[in-house]
């Protein structure tokens, strides 16, 4: 690991969490904050980017594929822009309040979400190389 | 909110953020999953840690908390620290890899990680409301 990977992971990091209280919040105060869609909108987002980066990497290779752009796009933004914290925390929440069906969808509906959005992102990558 | 609070609490998201996701990369390094091994156990460790941490530190400063902490510090530890630390899209992308060749290990390994960051919150909230009595 290099110096020059801890700082692009610093950076991405920061401007992914930015990213994520600026979206989370905007998204919830849309369609209110009774059900977690805002970190559900992240989750899923983040989700299709990262596979988006990651099938630009298997495609491309070269720049996409180096550590650089690893450490600052796919660690630092996708990591810190996602969050599975706010996610096990707001589940926990809604279960506390006795919205159990709430808590159950929100699990199984940002896993398969995210699985597809990572997916449909891989996809669109490997179309865009063609 | 005014705008001053408003770029307060901005930076302590960010500075967080970009820490846990240092952190992150420590643990990968630690683990050797940086930078070629997909981080199957970097990512499991990172977000069932910081379903703890958030559970236990949202209890702990909770209306009904032990300790009071200002708006901008609740977010630079919840939205910032565990924010950056866990990461649902590595997971995503984590499954995604197994599932092209091994789709019941897959399954497995999400499920695992999902269950196990539900207990940690849990487990993290239980343990603040003990000590907030």
């Amino acid at each position: 690991m290099s110096l020059q990977a801890c700082l692009l992971v610093l950076l991405g990091g920061f401007f992914g969490g930015t990213s994520r209280f600026f979206v989370s919040g905007a998204v919830g105060r849309r369609v209110g904050e009774t059900f977690p869609w805002g970190t559900f909108a992240v989750n899923v987002s983040g989700s299709a980017l990262i596979g988006f980066l990651a099938g630009l990497g298997q495609r491309h290779g070269g720049v996409f594929a180096g550590e650089a752009f690893r450490a600052f796009f796919i660690v630092g933004f996708c990591g810190g822009y996602t969050t599975v914290s706010s996610f096990s925390l707001q589940t926990l929440n809604l279960s506390l309040d006795g919205e159990q069906r709430g808590a159950a969808f929100n699990v199984v509906a940002s896993a398969l979400a995210c699985l597809a959005a990572t997916g449909a992102g891989f996809l669109a990558a490997a179309g865009l190389a063609r | 909110m005014t705008r001053r609070e408003t770029i307060r609490i901005y930076l302590a998201v960010g500075c967080g953020a970009a820490l846990g996701s240092l952190l992150r990369l420590l643990v990968a390094v630690g683990t050797g999953a940086w930078p070629v091994v997909p981080p199957y156990s970097t990512t499991g460790i990172v977000n069932v840690a910081g379903s703890f941490v958030i559970g236990f530190f949202a209890t702990l400063t909770g209306p009904d908390g032990r300790i009071i902490i200002s708006p901008a510090g609740r977010q630079f530890v919840m939205g910032g620290l565990c924010g950056g630390l866990t990461t649902f899209s590595a997971m995503s992308l984590d499954t995604l890899i197994l599932l092209l060749d091994r789709p019941g290990v897959a399954a497995l390994y999400l499920a695992a990680v999902v269950l196990l960051s539900l207990c940690a919150v849990f487990a993290g909230h239980a343990l603040a409301a003990r000590l907030n009595r």
